[in-house]
């Protein structure tokens, strides 16, 4: 640490070049920043805490596939189960077709197997107590500016009513927050009785979407999931249960191999910030070589030296570098509004800090090593005489 | 004050640069080379430029390293951008070649997607019979009701993974109807049994679709028997007879779209006029080609944003780079500039070869990135969600007009690049420089 002005002093030495380099090195990343916290979402599915002892039960065929009723008192007497409820696909569309609203009608205890979801209890025995009763989550509300007790048609892409006609009415009856450890999103949720949406729907046949459960203890989930799997096995309707971050992960997959896509462009930006940083940490020592012998003259040892020029390569990517995150992490949210909700860029979270800074670290050492061992193994005379 | 106001300047030189730059189309470009490439030859200041030019590159072997900055950096930027507009292009092309002005589409009305929409048989029955549909020899109107179901399987580069695939039930005129649909591979379905002729594109992303495999759909065994290859968006996915989907699918006589042929692209309106006319329909009418044009729409642009937005981030990396190595290299040589400019060159050719110097390496690292992309990605088969939930296999199209957008912004980020350090070079004062070192 004593050092540290002298590292400071040769990195100041040119200061345009290490600036221009520091805004290459935050350009960088500022994507990595970005993109990161997508690659991660994408590989790995929700990791969302609140969801580990959730598991979601679908058709084993196909998603448009439904699901008999009976299932649900069966799924709910195997042991391990602690609730179990079902929901539908709505495919809601507010005014326009452009305003399409994620929307589910769902069972009387669905919302209990989502404890991240902070409804009022007095909002919660509103909806209970209303046939067209609908919560909606607070950034859906907010995009729409929908307020308690406001009437909302939605449109149904789907579902028409026996009538005929596609447009349903709902109230507003509770706007709920997303709690802590909740999965992205869920604040855009749009949750409506499936007893209406079954009553008044012209051809459902009663057959529900899937059912999610939730589990006494996380750990049982594999024999909790063949348990119900085995219900229905070799009938027209059997069905895969999964958890909640698997059915999540395979989803996202689908989409594409968005992981796959976001590497291949971080390795392109990286791949050229090594080559670009390097440059500059070579033209650096090489104009410095006098300096250097001089600091050898000094007394300082080889590996001391060494230190010195590592130190100001992994200071000029950590200073860039921590910049550009930290643009990104005041960015992303901006990007996700200002998307109207097309792109949902992740929060930069402490897992992509750490990430990030162990990449500036080790491109730090990479890029710094070979003029390092250059400065390291100067000899002082040669490197006087400039030869 | 005066060095602000210069500064000033220049920026604002480089922003209505950029703007005249990307409003430019080709010919013009081509013309400004041309008439440059007549200056440097012909005119006396041009030749004197294109010899300090030639000094400047000379040396260039002596500063690899640090040239190879601007042409790998720059060739990275081209790279991702074309790689991203390369696949939203493919993914905008698949669904358009699925498209004509002669055949429409009938979706229960507000559907927006066969997969939400259902049509009674009495309805199929009326829009067939309308005016402005094609007759076919007999008499019968041609017109394919067809039913799209989605089955489970697993991919064949991640069998864990099990993508939604598109299964459509269609009646015989549908071979008819999409006349680019050909057999490549076996033979097509007989009508009433469990057979399925899948789409080449989809024979390639999921697994288990080889001719003669069995494949388990709501319980049933069905029998791959062909292949077809189409190049649109049918490629995508596994027909069938639209009785045995139907049964195998309790769907009973509904089906979910009717696609007609038009006796011609005009008799549309008249079609459409017909539909509305019917006070027992309630269904929506576009031609194929606009229904195709519209599922691509917000994905496209999606890619497009993503795409352009790392382009200019990555870009701006990229020219902060450039202008090191140029402010180096003008460094190095300021001694023999000044030398030029003490034996009475002007300032103007030694800016307009540092530039040129600092657009040919620009222009490497173009060429360099949009060929590396192109000869990766052009035809590099990948899926993804479509409309109808289901997987839409399409190639990535390296296009010449996105390899030349890939050389615009590789000139561009080249210009920027060379700028500055140009008029540094040009403005050094020449006992200053002399003096140096």
């Amino acid at each position: 640490m004593k050092y540290f002005h002298l590292i400071w002093a040769a990195l100041m030495r040119r200061k345009t070049r290490t600036i221009f380099t520091m805004l290459s090195v935050l350009a960088a990343f500022l994507l990595f920043g970005l993109l990161n916290s997508v690659r991660v979402a994408f590989t790995s599915g929700s990791k969302s805490v609140a969801g580990v002892d959730r598991l979601v039960v679908t058709s084993r065929y196909s998603i448009i596939q439904g699901l008999p009723q009976s299932l649900q008192a069966q799924i709910a007497n195997i042991p391990g189960v602690k609730l179990v409820d079902h929901a539908n696909w709505f495919g809601g569309i507010y005014q326009d077709p452009k305003n399409f609203v994620l929307s589910f009608s769902v069972g009387p205890h669905y919302l209990d197997l989502f404890p991240e979801i902070e409804l009022p209890d007095a909002q919660r025995k509103a909806f209970d107590a209303d046939r067209t009763g609908a919560v909606v989550g607070e950034a859906l509300a907010e995009r729409y500016h929908w307020k308690i007790g406001d009437k909302i048609p939605l449109q149904s892409t789907i579902f028409p009513q026996k009538n005929g006609d596609k447009t349903w009415p709902f109230e507003i009856v509770g706007i709920f927050k997303e709690g802590k450890n909740g999965a992205n999103g869920l604040d855009q949720v749009f949750f409506f009785h499936w007893k209406y949406f079954d009553e008044a729907n012209a051809f459902n046949g009663h057959d529900v979407g899937w059912y999610v459960l939730r589990l006494d203890d996380p750990k049982q989930a594999d024999r909790v999931a063949h348990a119900v799997d085995a219900l229905s096995a070799n009938s027209d309707h059997e069905t895969r249960t999964q958890t909640e971050s698997a059915f999540n992960a395979s989803f996202a997959k689908q989409i594409g191999d968005i992981g796959l896509i976001v590497g291949a462009i971080m390795a392109a930006v990286f791949f050229t910030l090594i080559l670009l940083t390097g440059n500059t940490m070579a033209q650096a020592v090489r104009e410095r070589i006098p300096e250097l012998a001089v600091l050898k003259t000094l007394g300082f040892t080889g590996r001391g030296v060494l230190a010195l020029v590592l130190g100001e390569s992994v200071l000029l990517l950590l200073i860039g570098g921590v910049i550009g995150m930290a643009l990104a992490a005041v960015v992303a949210p901006g990007v996700s509004k200002g998307s109207g909700g097309m792109v949902q860029l992740p929060p930069v979270g402490a897992g992509n800090w750490l990430q990030g800074i162990i990449v500036m670290l080790v491109i730090g050492v990479l890029v710094g090593l070979l003029p390092a061992m250059r400065a390291m193994r100067l000899r002082i005379v040669d490197a006087l005489a400039g030869r | 004050m005066k060095k602000f106001l210069f500064g000033l300047g220049l920026f604002a030189i480089v922003i209505a640069w950029l703007i005249v730059w990307t409003l430019l189309p080709w010919p013009v470009i081509l013309a400004l080379a041309i008439v440059l490439g007549l200056w440097l030859a012909f005119t006396r200041s041009g030749r004197r430029t294109l010899s300090v030019t030639r000094v400047g590159l000379s040396t260039l072997a002596q500063r690899l390293g640090s040239s190879s900055v601007i042409v790998i950096g720059i060739a990275g930027v081209v790279g991702v951008l074309v790689a991203m507009l390369a696949m939203g292009e493919g993914f905008q092309t698949t669904l358009r070649q699925t498209g004509s002005d002669d055949t429409a589409i009938v979706l229960r009305g507000g559907s927006q997607a066969e997969l939400n929409s259902v049509l009674s048989r009495d309805n199929i029955d009326l829009i067939e019979q309308k005016p402005g549909v094609a007759h076919d020899a007999q008499g019968h109107p041609v017109a394919s009701a067809e039913l799209g179901v989605i089955a489970n399987l697993p991919k064949k580069d991640d069998p864990t993974v099990e993508a939604n695939v598109p299964i459509r039930g269609v009646g015989d005129e549908a071979w008819t109807l999409h006349p680019g649909i050909r057999i490549i591979e076996g033979r097509k379905f007989k009508p009433g049994l469990r057979e399925l002729d899948v789409g080449q594109g989809a024979q390639k992303q999921f697994a288990g679709l080889e001719i003669g495999k069995q494949l388990r759909l709501s319980g049933q065994e069905w029998t791959i028997v062909g292949v077809f290859a189409s190049n649109d968006a049918y490629e995508s996915e596994l027909w069938g007879d639209a009785e045995s989907v139907a049964s195998a699918y309790r769907r009973g006589s509904s089906r979910q779209s009717v696609t007609v042929k038009l006796a011609q692209p005009s008799a549309f309106d008249q079609f459409k006029a017909a539909l509305m006319a019917d006070p027992t329909l309630k269904v929506d009418v576009s031609t194929t080609r606009e229904y195709f044009n519209k599922q691509s729409e917000g994905l496209t642009k999606v890619i497009r944003v993503v795409g352009i937005t790392v382009g200019v981030i990555m870009a701006i990396g990229a020219i902060f780079g450039a202008l090191n190595t140029m402010f180096a290299a003008v460094a190095t040589r300021a001694r023999e500039i000044a030398t030029l400019r003490a034996l009475g060159f002007r300032g103007w050719p030694v800016v307009v070869s540092v530039m040129l110097e600092t657009m040919l390496l620009a222009l490497a690292g173009g060429v360099l990135g949009a060929l590396v992309v192109w000869l990766i990605f052009n035809g590099y088969t990948a899926s993804t969600l479509g409309a109808n939930f289901s997987q839409l296999v399409f190639q990535f199209r390296v296009t010449p007009a996105l390899l030349w957008t890939g050389i615009k912004w590789a000139l561009a980020i080249g210009f920027i690049g060379g700028l500055f350090p140009a008029v540094r070079a040009a403005r050094l004062p020449v006992t200053t420089a002399l003096r140096e070192l």
